[in-house]
């Protein structure tokens, strides 16, 4: 057997779009299934199940999912209707899995939004997809329109809970993922976080209590009720349960979306799923383990480490989305997280001054580190500004841009004083050049 | 940030067609009566659509149709990069994602080839056809390097594969897209290991169950599994 989890225990059965992902399809293996008895279990057997289930939320800081829920208001008060928001605006480097459930699985998704709206006496849901997925909105908006004439969702449909499914779309922020901002591009304004409190649970959508979830943590949802809260816990380590989207890219031999256990061993996960590192083993630099957004582990790291929200953050890293970058020894790492640098400039909302400023200006001299053209000192200095703009924003884009860089010196220091000695003594770095000289 | 304008040479006017306008209309019925500014992101999209870009004729029109000062539909159109505000080629616009994924994977490659074929980035070619620009993570990484032409995702590109797919566009075809090394989607290429079990597929968890855990009052049924 290949990897952790086996098949039968695969919540996304559907993942490379092989089979129907339409309505037929989609209930021949098992979507839709005793749908109406969770409902009419009620909200708090819904909460709790998803509560012992263990659910982190998938979008990448890792909250619990039944927590959430559980801070929405009992009741629905004072003519203020609760919503609920999916935020389907993948676009954290690396991360590539919600659009595979929105193109090929698509029903688990809107199953998902039916049971958690009842759990958190929502009737309105929206699905915020990004714009560039125009034919994964394509799909999802058919296989919505399918469950309004199958009676599934709407009003007076065969589940007792009357239910509307939106599709909305954004326009290229990456900003729009940050629950607020996506909240207030849904108002159709500029996508700039709020301040928070207020909690979006408190006043989200329209100022009405809203809870915004990712796609995955939605999606699974309807398969962890039917399998149970056990089945579902039963995997990976305490506190990190579940099942996982992994998302694999860059230097592996057969880059791949997998689902697997929590705490798989990274090793494992590139040996039995994508192939291999590029090279072999040995060939491995460093990881990005989680999306752009986490600093990066070098390969001395990687070894035995379980792939889940706890191991990484004791190595100063993250889980994130599960979106694995793999570096082998032929990357110029300093340009990379050059490129990520530049990634956090293009996507600053503009709001806040230190993240405006700041990530312009780590930028420029990343750029220059990445020739070799800095100064030495400048390196404490590039830290220095880091640590001014992390936990300094509204929002938490000001972090994930100064982390990406302080994952880099922790590790890779050396490289980059290398490359400026060489650059001063008269021989600079050009790109492309190592490879060029193992040929 | 970028900082975005509109373009200098504007149209002297603005019309919504038919099929721009129902459609407009569809999605102003999803929000809320007095919520009709939610619509602005899928209209200007429309908008661009219908005219290849977004100029300010279009935005006082889009304005005018929401009820939003018009400074409010400005903000949203400059704010968001998907908005094109200058005219892009007419037979193919490439947005090459040019982020640390896709350039591990040989997205500076694709540059040149895109440099070649239509010239610098963020210009028109001689012949109004074709035009590119260099975007940021277009979210399908498995599948890097790709691009997107004309909105559809064109993935595991390679200089002549890009080439050729460009050739195509020009030569009058409209080139597939999806993958160019032959996968379905973001599957292992070559070597699926994982979902070949044929009982996930042959119907059987499509029968009638009994949810685990059930509640109290759900047990009425018969006799349920007591809860773990």
């Amino acid at each position: 057997m290949v990897g952790i989890l086996e098949d039968k225990d695969r919540i996304f059965t559907n993942l490379y779009g092989l089979h129907d992902w339409g309505l037929e399809g989609a209930k021949k293996r098992g979507c839709w299934n005793a749908t109406k008895d969770m409902l009419d279990a009620g909200p708090a057997w819904i909460i709790d199940n998803i509560k012992n289930s263990g659910l982190r939320g998938r979008g990448g800081a890792g909250f619990g999912t039944g927590l959430k829920w559980s801070f929405m208001p009992k009741e629905v008060k004072d003519g203020r209707p609760h919503y609920l928001v999916v935020n389907a605006d993948e676009s954290e480097p690396g991360t590539c899995k919600d659009r595979e459930i929105m193109r090929h699985d698509p029903h688990l998704l809107i199953e998902g939004c039916l049971i958690a709206s009842r759990a958190m006496q929502a009737h309105a849901c929206y699905i915020y997809i990004r714009g560039e997925y125009v034919r994964e909105r394509e799909v999802l908006e058919a296989a919505i329109k399918q469950a309004y004439d199958a009676k599934l969702i709407g009003k007076n449909n065969v589940h007792g809970w009357d239910f509307d499914c939106y599709v909305h779309h954004g326009a290229g922020a990456y900003i729009c993922g940050e629950e607020t901002a996506l909240l207030e591009s849904l108002e159709g304004k500029k996508g700039q976080p709020r301040l928070k409190p207020p909690f979006p649970a408190g006043a989200g959508l329209y100022g009405m209590p809203t809870t915004v979830n990712n796609v995955e943590s939605i999606a699974v949802v309807g398969t962890i009720l039917r399998r149970g809260a056990g089945w579902f816990a039963g995997f990976g380590r305490p506190n990190n349960t579940g099942t996982k989207l992994f998302c694999v890219s860059g230097h592996v031999n057969l880059p791949c979306n997998v689902e697997e256990s929590m705490s798989i061993p990274f090793r494992q996960l590139m040996e039995d799923h994508c192939g291999g590192i590029r090279g072999g083993w040995g060939n491995l630099k460093a990881v990005i383990p989680g999306g752009s957004s986490v600093p990066m582990i070098p390969a001395e790291q990687c070894e035995d480490l379980p792939m889940d929200f706890d191991a990484l953050r004791e190595l100063k890293s993250g889980l994130g989305t599960a979106a694995v970058i793999v570096m082998d020894k032929s990357t110029d790492l300093v340009r990379a997280i050059a490129r990520l640098s530049y990634f956090y400039k293009h996507e600053s909302c503009g709001q806040c001054t230190p993240c405006r400023e700041g990530t312009g200006w780590m930028w420029r001299v990343m750029e220059r580190m990445a020739t070799g053209e800095a100064d030495m000192k400048e390196i404490d200095t590039l830290l220095d500004v880091t640590t001014q703009v992390e936990g300094h924003t509204i929002c938490a884009l000001g972090d994930a841009a100064a982390w990406p860089i302080q994952g880099l010196f922790r590790h890779f220091r050396h490289e980059v004083e290398d490359r400026i000695t060489s650059y001063r003594a008269g021989k600079p770095h050009v790109m492309g050049a190592t490879l060029i000289a193992a040929e | 940030m970028s900082v975005r304008r509109l373009a200098k040479d504007q149209p002297a006017a603005f019309a919504f067609s038919a099929d721009t306008m129902a459609t407009a209309q569809w999605w102003i019925a999803k929000y809320p009566a007095e919520r009709r500014q939610s619509a602005v992101i899928p209209i200007l999209w429309l908008v661009q659509k219908q005219e290849g870009w977004v100029s300010e004729p279009a935005i006082r029109a889009i304005a005018e149709l929401l009820g939003m000062p018009v400074i409010r539909v400005l903000e949203v159109a400059t704010f968001y990069t998907m908005f094109q505000l200058e005219p892009v080629g007419k037979v193919a616009f490439v947005q090459l994602c040019g982020t640390t994924p896709c350039m591990l994977c040989g997205a500076n490659d694709l540059k040149t080839v895109l440099k070649e074929k239509i010239g610098p980035k963020n210009h028109i070619s001689a012949d109004g056809k074709f035009s590119w620009e260099e975007v940021e993570c277009l979210g399908a990484c498995s599948n890097a390097p790709m691009a997107a032409i004309n909105d559809y995702y064109y993935e595991d590109l390679t200089a002549e594969t890009l080439g050729q797919i460009l050739d195509d566009f020009a030569a009058g075809k409209s080139p597939k897209p999806g993958s160019y090394v032959g996968r379905g989607a973001s599957e292992p290429h070559g070597k699926i290991q994982t979902l070949l079990d044929p009982a996930l597929y042959d119907g059987s968890r499509a029968k009638k169950m009994k949810l685990p855990n059930a509640p109290e009052k759900a047990k009425k049924a018969g006799k349920a599994e007591t809860s773990a």
